[in-house]
């Protein structure tokens, strides 16, 4: 009986969807000339090379025009960081180091290991300091100096990432987020405004405050995930 | 034009697929790696649409974390779905239940 | 004639996977009863969103919004971008649905080590 109303109900819900989408036609251009801004997405595609010299928009958009969205993006993580570490707390005698993996991984795993990591690291600084120029940024680059992190840790028995330095990590580059956008509120008129002065386009240097910002963020999201990661992988099973 | 609706047509039905099968399997180990695909499906559809950066993100995030996040769970958790607890005092009654259901 | 068609069929391919990925998690949510299930459920209902999302904002023959040297030919050449605001929108939405899908998963592990069981037809008792 359950299972014949539940299909009926996404039945209703999949065609009401249906219907109220067929009517966006796919592929439609709903921009129109962005010299003449009639709506938000033209009035952002024009403006972005010439007040703020950044070549990808999105960054420009994510970081500047809608910063404060991205302020309570990173709030929203460190809040799932901290909810994760406090649901799974265990109390732990004193002087005991939680072991991660009990056998040592295969040869190959670790010879390899060794290998890739610096590689994996330096991708992952490239991808969130050149967020303005080439697709990448923050969120990504973090993502990715998280995934190296993960392959030591399951790699080799005795690599473990003091719970001190990712809390200072973390708090340093959010402090950071914060004071340049109230340095922008004591120098200009609205909180994060771009005080510094913009280069040229395709510049390592430019677009004012938005590659420190992205820094920031990047270094926050690693040490953030790589918290995550630690507290799953460092409780005991069936205790 | 007709060899980019071939590669269209065969990659929605390999994400309708996996998802099928990531909810009707019974074994959960199977049904993370299929998420994982949907994940990885969904970077490339992102691509084609000219979006590089959301490719990027969900690459990043949707293949590598949260498919080593849901085996953490499942090493901490049980690995089947239709694993039933007996309770080892009444075992017998518990079988007379499942009998007369 | 041929344009039309082909048009229709990418509308319904793209528009239809994203629907159907949002029914299906749907319905592990609301008919599978072990924990660990209806979270995966959960995640697949997020990436049918983002897929929904991002398939608004594709115009055709468009290019990324980078303002590269190569974009930058491309923009003289007469090519219109896509619309760079459900993409940002799309990024933030991927990296919360990561953090409240960790979220959900220690919860379910911290339930598992109390009733031993995490499957809510086996959970019997109100309190904890």
């Amino acid at each position: 009986m359950k299972k014949v109303l539940v299909i009926l109900m996404l039945a209703v819900i999949g065609y009401s969807l249906g219907t109220s989408f067929s009517t966006i036609k796919f592929g439609e251009n709903r921009i129109g000339d962005p010299k003449e801004e009639k709506n938000v997405a033209a009035y952002y595609l024009n403006r972005t090379p010439d007040e703020l010299s950044v070549a990808n928009v999105i960054t420009a958009i994510v970081v500047n025009y809608r910063g404060f969205d991205t302020l309570g993006e990173v709030s929203v993580l460190f809040l799932a960081a901290t909810g994760l570490g406090s649901i799974l707390y265990r109390r732990r005698k004193k002087g005991e180091h939680p072991e991660v993996i009990t056998k040592p991984a295969s040869q190959l795993l670790q010879s390899g290991s060794k290998l890739i990591y610096p590689a994996i690291l330096v991708l992952g600084a490239y991808v969130f300091i050149h967020g303005h120029l080439t697709p990448g940024g923050g969120f990504q680059g973090g993502a990715i100096i998280a995934t190296g992190l993960l392959l030591m840790m399951m790699a080799y028995k005795d690599f473990e990432i003091r719970h001190n330095v990712l809390t200072w990590v973390e708090s340093i580059a959010g402090i950071t987020f914060v004071s340049l956008g109230l340095t922008g509120l004591i120098y200009g008129k609205t909180f994060l405004e771009n005080f510094l002065p913009t280069g040229n386009i395709n510049d390592v240097v430019s677009g004012g405050i938005i590659p420190i910002i992205y820094i920031a963020v990047g270094f926050k999201v690693a040490a953030e995930l790589a918290g995550v990661l630690e507290t799953l992988l460092s409780n005991k099973e069936n205790d | 034009m007709i060899f980019s609706l071939i590669i269209l047509i065969v990659l929605v039905l390999l994400l309708l697929a996996a998802a099928i099968y990531a909810v009707m399997q019974k074994d959960l180990l199977y049904a993370t790696i299929a998420t994982g695909v949907i994940s990885l499906i969904l970077s490339i559809l992102f691509f084609i649409m000219q979006a590089p950066d959301v490719a990027l993100t969900e690459a990043a995030i949707g293949i590598a974390l949260t498919t080593i996040i849901f085996v953490f769970a499942i090493r901490h958790t049980s690995r089947r779905e239709d694993e039933i607890l007996i309770h080892e005092e009444s075992e017998a009654q518990t079988l007379d239940n499942k009998e007369n259901m | 004639m041929s344009s039309i068609d082909y048009n229709q069929i990418m509308s319904i391919g793209i528009y239809g996977s994203a629907i159907g990925l949002i029914l299906i998690g749907l319905y592990a949510v609301l008919m599978k009863k072990h924990l660990t299930k209806i979270v995966i459920g959960l995640s697949i209902i997020d990436a049918g969103i983002h897929l929904l999302f991002v398939a608004i904002g594709y115009i055709d023959n468009g290019t990324a919004p980078i303002f590269s040297p190569k974009g930058l030919e491309m923009m003289a050449a007469g090519k219109t971008m896509v619309d760079p605001v459900p993409q940002a929108l799309v990024l933030t939405a991927i990296v919360i649905g990561f953090g409240v899908t960790a979220v959900a998963l220690s919860l379910v592990i911290r339930l598992y080590r109390h009733n031993k069981t995490a499957r809510i037809d086996q959970i019997k008792s109100l309190k904890w």
